[in-house]
């Protein structure tokens, strides 16, 4: 077995759980007590990589590396599109799984990583299906929505996971002649087009990313069909991060439960204040498609 | 029926795996699921040792599934799972289940890029699949622990009394030997 399939079973074991966004080690800490099942390690949270502006970069690894010494969960980092020294370098700090993200500044206006010369497993966002499985192609082993970051608004990201889904039963609903068309169409391989008509879904692990601020919108993911959820901002900008991150890790987990959910959404304190995307001049969505 | 412990990582896995072996199974994610069941084993899969762990407090899972275990009916847990059913786990002093008199490693084979895939034996079956996913592997036994499979001088899988543990996931393969073992022993 491959590498690629070793890298795929990772993502199956983050499944039902909740990535969160941690700039320190305490800050680690505090989210593998909540019980995040994997940490992101980054510089700045998208809230405020957005506040800030200018170019924002892969993490320094020194922190990075403290980070991965204070938890025992998988530690997740970011680099810039297209940016594979960024990619190297996290691989040599042996990283569990690396984000090629558009919440950083892209470092390549066309081309992505070629992730399949990579031993590290990547994880991608996409906004559609032909998104999706472009990275699929290019190695992602791993796919998230675009949803915009540091917003706290859930709207591009529910758009996101419908859009992949509704994409995926009009596949499952095509002749087998139509395929090389919808590949055409897609710009994407055709045999991971054959593989969607075939299984009704990706073939890797799908997560829901950008604007989680709440569990109503966790569990809100996870009903449109996410198989697990990012939490960038929404918690360490939230008024109380580690009652906010539990509530939301019960609340992947029962998320069907509407009043397990309505219990945990009780006083947690204030939300992230959110951005509406009217009301931003930066799309990172956009960004690498 | 087979419950499959559902509060995070790897257990669909397991469900398609017993489903392909004809065994019904269920998903337990809250309380109320264990309510009016006939259940005839429990599997623990792989996924965040840690999350399960907190979950299973807080969902207040803990104490009714431990008496399931203490009553001895057959228990099977994976990578995650053998860490929640472990005495003792090593450099850290929290511990779930103790029903299994072993002590685990956590990601004692290193991060992803030490993750890996081969064959071995396991009891008495030959060439089963072994996949590996930031694995631990149980670094002392207690006497009257079987141990079942052996990597590298690490164990891997051990069984005692009614409690099934392996540091790999045979659900992450086409190689149903394992479960099949399992309820064997049902």
């Amino acid at each position: 077995m491959n590498r690629y399939e070793l890298n795929k079973n990772l993502a199956q074991m983050l499944k039902g759980g909740v990535i969160m966004d941690v700039t320190t080690p305490e800050q680690a800490k505090i989210a593998e007590e909540a019980g995040a099942c994997a940490v992101m390690a980054l510089e700045r949270i998208p809230a405020d990589i957005r506040a800030a502006g200018g170019v924002s970069r892969m993490s320094d690894p020194k922190m990075i590396r403290e980070i991965q010494n204070a938890v025992s969960i998988p530690v997740m980092a970011k680099v810039r599109i297209g940016h594979f020294v960024e990619a190297q370098i996290l691989q040599a700090i042996e990283i569990d799984y690396i984000d090629e993200s558009e919440v950083l500044s892209p470092a390549d206006d066309k081309f992505h990583i070629d992730k399949t010369k990579f031993d590290v497993p990547f994880v991608c966002g996409a906004k559609d299906l032909g998104e999706a499985l472009r990275r699929i192609a290019e190695g992602a082993s791993m796919i998230r929505t675009k949803g915009e970051p540091g917003t706290g608004d859930i709207v591009q990201a529910v758009r996101h996971m419908r859009m992949i889904n509704r994409q995926m039963r009009e596949l499952q609903n095509m002749r087998e002649d139509e395929l090389f068309h919808a590949a055409k169409e897609l710009e994407v391989p055709y045999d991971l087009v054959k593989f969607v008509h075939q299984n009704g879904k990706l073939p890797v692990v799908n997560f829901a990313a950008g604007g989680v601020a709440t569990p109503a919108d966790a569990a809100l993911m996870m009903q449109l069909g996410a198989e697990g959820v990012f939490v960038g901002s929404g918690i360490f900008k939230s008024g109380n991060p580690a009652r906010r991150a539990q509530a939301i890790v019960k609340a992947v987990t029962n998320y069907n439960d509407a009043k397990l959910i309505a219990e945990l959404s009780e006083g947690l304190g204030e939300a992230m204040v959110g951005i509406n995307e009217q009301e931003i001049e930066l799309l990172m969505a956009e960004r690498g498609k | 029926m087979i419950g499959v412990l559902a509060l995070q990582g790897g257990f669909i896995e397991h469900i398609n795996a017993l489903r392909k072996l004809g065994v019904p199974s269920f998903e337990i994610r809250q309380k109320a699921d264990l309510i009016n069941k006939d259940i005839k084993g429990l599997i623990f899969p792989g996924g965040e040792s840690t999350v399960i762990g907190k979950l299973l407090c807080e969902l207040e899972l803990f104490d009714p599934l431990d008496r399931l275990i203490k009553s001895g009916i057959p228990v099977f847990g994976t990578c995650a799972g053998l860490i929640l059913l472990a005495k003792k786990i090593v450099n850290d002093d929290s511990v779930y289940f103790e029903a299994i008199d072993i002590a685990a490693k956590r990601n004692a084979f290193g991060r992803q890029l030490g993750s890996f895939h081969t064959t071995g034996d396991f009891a008495d079956l030959k060439n089963v699949e072994m996949t590996f996913i930031r694995a631990p592997y149980i670094e002392q036994a207690a006497s009257d622990v079987k141990v079942l499979s052996k990597i590298n001088e690490h164990i891997v899988a051990a069984m005692q009394r009614n409690v099934l543990v392996t540091a790999f996931h045979p659900e992450l393969t086409n190689d149903l030997r394992v479960h099949e073992f399992f309820i064997k022993n049902l």
